[in-house]
């Protein structure tokens, strides 16, 4: 324990890396999502072959895969070097953007279709319809799954000590080799990256109850702060292929 | 010309040799967690046991799965291969998220089935594999699916314990001759070319079996 609570300034900030490769890369990942997640919504064949071709490539390639060729092909093509933070928060973005950009297109389709009607019974403009009638029912689909993705993406971060990103998990690596500790080593990132795991997961479920309550509808799992901890129905990796 | 098409096609059989390799693990590795995410699942319905299993699998899907690799690695004895603590870890770590699937089907099966299991006075080796499962599992089909490909690519993340699949082959050729464009970009697409028809064939499935 000890050994721990000696090293715990090191390991948090290895942490805080973590964080931050967390918070950039959903960000990006994010934006990506919700435009051509919508592209993808458009009559237009163009917009629509566009959003495909991004969500295919980037949902088919390994985010360490593009990681890599961010780091290290993209310096030798343009002759010039990303930050290696940076490298791994674009690789990061484009990689989970495309899984969301599903997301976004499928819960959009999912909006019913009076609605739609209903906004253009009342000569609403594109804009108009998606920003006050589809986005915000759209919305509250899109979060648990969204929820699920941001998840992935914290563990995704952990890649980025291949590239040399110092991030908890090459804090981990440094402290096993000063110290031949192995297993107190590693716990401490494990239990630090559980801990980051379950505040995104509390996060993500009060955007949850938020969305559903503007919507007037009662959020899954009943009201009330119990109902935050009780796990949702289902909670698998949604999204993937 | 800054692409070398000579270079690219004499490394070819290198990096398919990698994809080889890619492909053993995610087919082996994906048979264990289809093998022990059932088992969890069902497990996962013994009260105490139960809650105590859901918390390690809880554990193992919110970390991940590098760091699992690595620490696996380090701790195993020397006679065992990379590779082998790699499909396995893998294999783990993905049976996480089968066994949250398999929970949904055993779920979404009727109360009425298992209580006219009951009033029949079916054994529970019955129960499961004749009423339960073949109902459960069938709407699963296409939710798995899509953990074979996502398993296919967290397979380079075995580069970190010295498993030499497709990007490691690429790391190898491609510093050995400063051709990294090549390298990493053929990596690439090697993984379009697999991951794009499969996705498609998810997709089949997915209609095929209707959605959950």
């Amino acid at each position: 324990m000890d050994f721990l609570i000696q090293r715990l300034p090191l390991y948090l900030d290895g942490a805080w890396v973590t964080i931050q490769l967390t918070i950039g890369g959903s960000a990006l990942a994010f934006v990506l999502a919700m435009v051509f997640g919508i592209m993808g919504t458009i009559r237009h064949w163009l917009p629509r072959a566009v959003a495909t071709v991004y969500v295919e490539v980037f949902r088919g390639i390994a985010a360490l895969v593009l990681m890599f060729w961010m780091a290290f092909a993209l310096p030798q093509l343009t002759g010039y070097q990303l930050d290696d933070r940076f490298a791994a928060i674009i690789a990061l973005g484009l990689n989970v953007g495309a899984y969301g950009a599903e997301v976004v297109r499928s819960s959009i389709n999912a909006v019913p279709k009076e609605q739609v009607e209903a906004t253009v019974a009342l000569n609403f403009s594109w804009f108009q319809r998606l920003r006050l009638v589809v986005l915000p029912q759209a919305w509250a689909q899109m979060l648990p799954t969204f929820g699920n993705l941001v998840i992935e993406l914290m563990k995704a971060t952990a890649v980025a000590y291949l590239i040399g990103v110092a991030d908890l998990t090459a804090v981990a690596q440094q402290m096993r080799q000063a110290t031949g500790e192995t297993v107190i080593a590693f716990i401490g990132a494990f239990i630090l990256y559980y801990l980051i795991a379950q505040v995104l997961i509390l996060g993500m479920r009060l955007l949850e109850r938020r969305a559903n309550r503007k919507l007037g509808r009662i959020p899954p799992g009943g009201t009330g702060l119990l109902a935050l901890l009780r796990p949702p129905a289902v909670n698998t990796k949604a999204g993937v292929a | 010309m800054f692409w070398d098409f000579q270079w690219t096609f004499e490394v070819l059989p290198d990096l398919l040799r990698g994809l080889g390799v890619t492909i053993q693990v995610t087919v082996v590795g994906y048979l264990i967690a289809l093998i022990l995410g059932l088992l969890i699942a069902m497990a996962r319905r013994v009260p105490v046991f139960g809650a105590v299993l859901h918390a390690v699998m809880e554990f193992i899907r919110t970390t991940p799965l590098i760091i699992q690799l690595v620490f696996v690695f380090l701790l195993a004895p020397s006679t065992v291969s990379g590779l082998t603590v790699g499909i396995i870890v893998i294999g783990v770590h993905y049976s996480a998220y089968t066994a949250e699937v398999y929970r949904s089907g055993i779920e979404g099966v009727a109360k009425g089935q298992w209580e006219a299991a009951r009033a029949l006075s079916l054994p529970g080796r019955r129960t499961w594999g004749a009423i339960v499962l073949p109902q459960a599992i069938r709407k699963v089909i296409p939710a798995l699916g899509n953990y074979l490909i996502a398993m296919f690519k967290d397979t380079p993340l075995l580069l970190a314990i010295g498993v030499t699949e497709l990007l490691t082959e690429a790391q190898r050729v491609g510093s050995a001759s400063f051709r990294i464009v090549e390298a990493y970009t053929a990596v690439g697409l090697l993984f379009l070319l697999v991951s794009v028809p499969s996705a498609i064939l998810i997709r089949r499935l997915e209609r095929r079996y209707a959605a959950v």
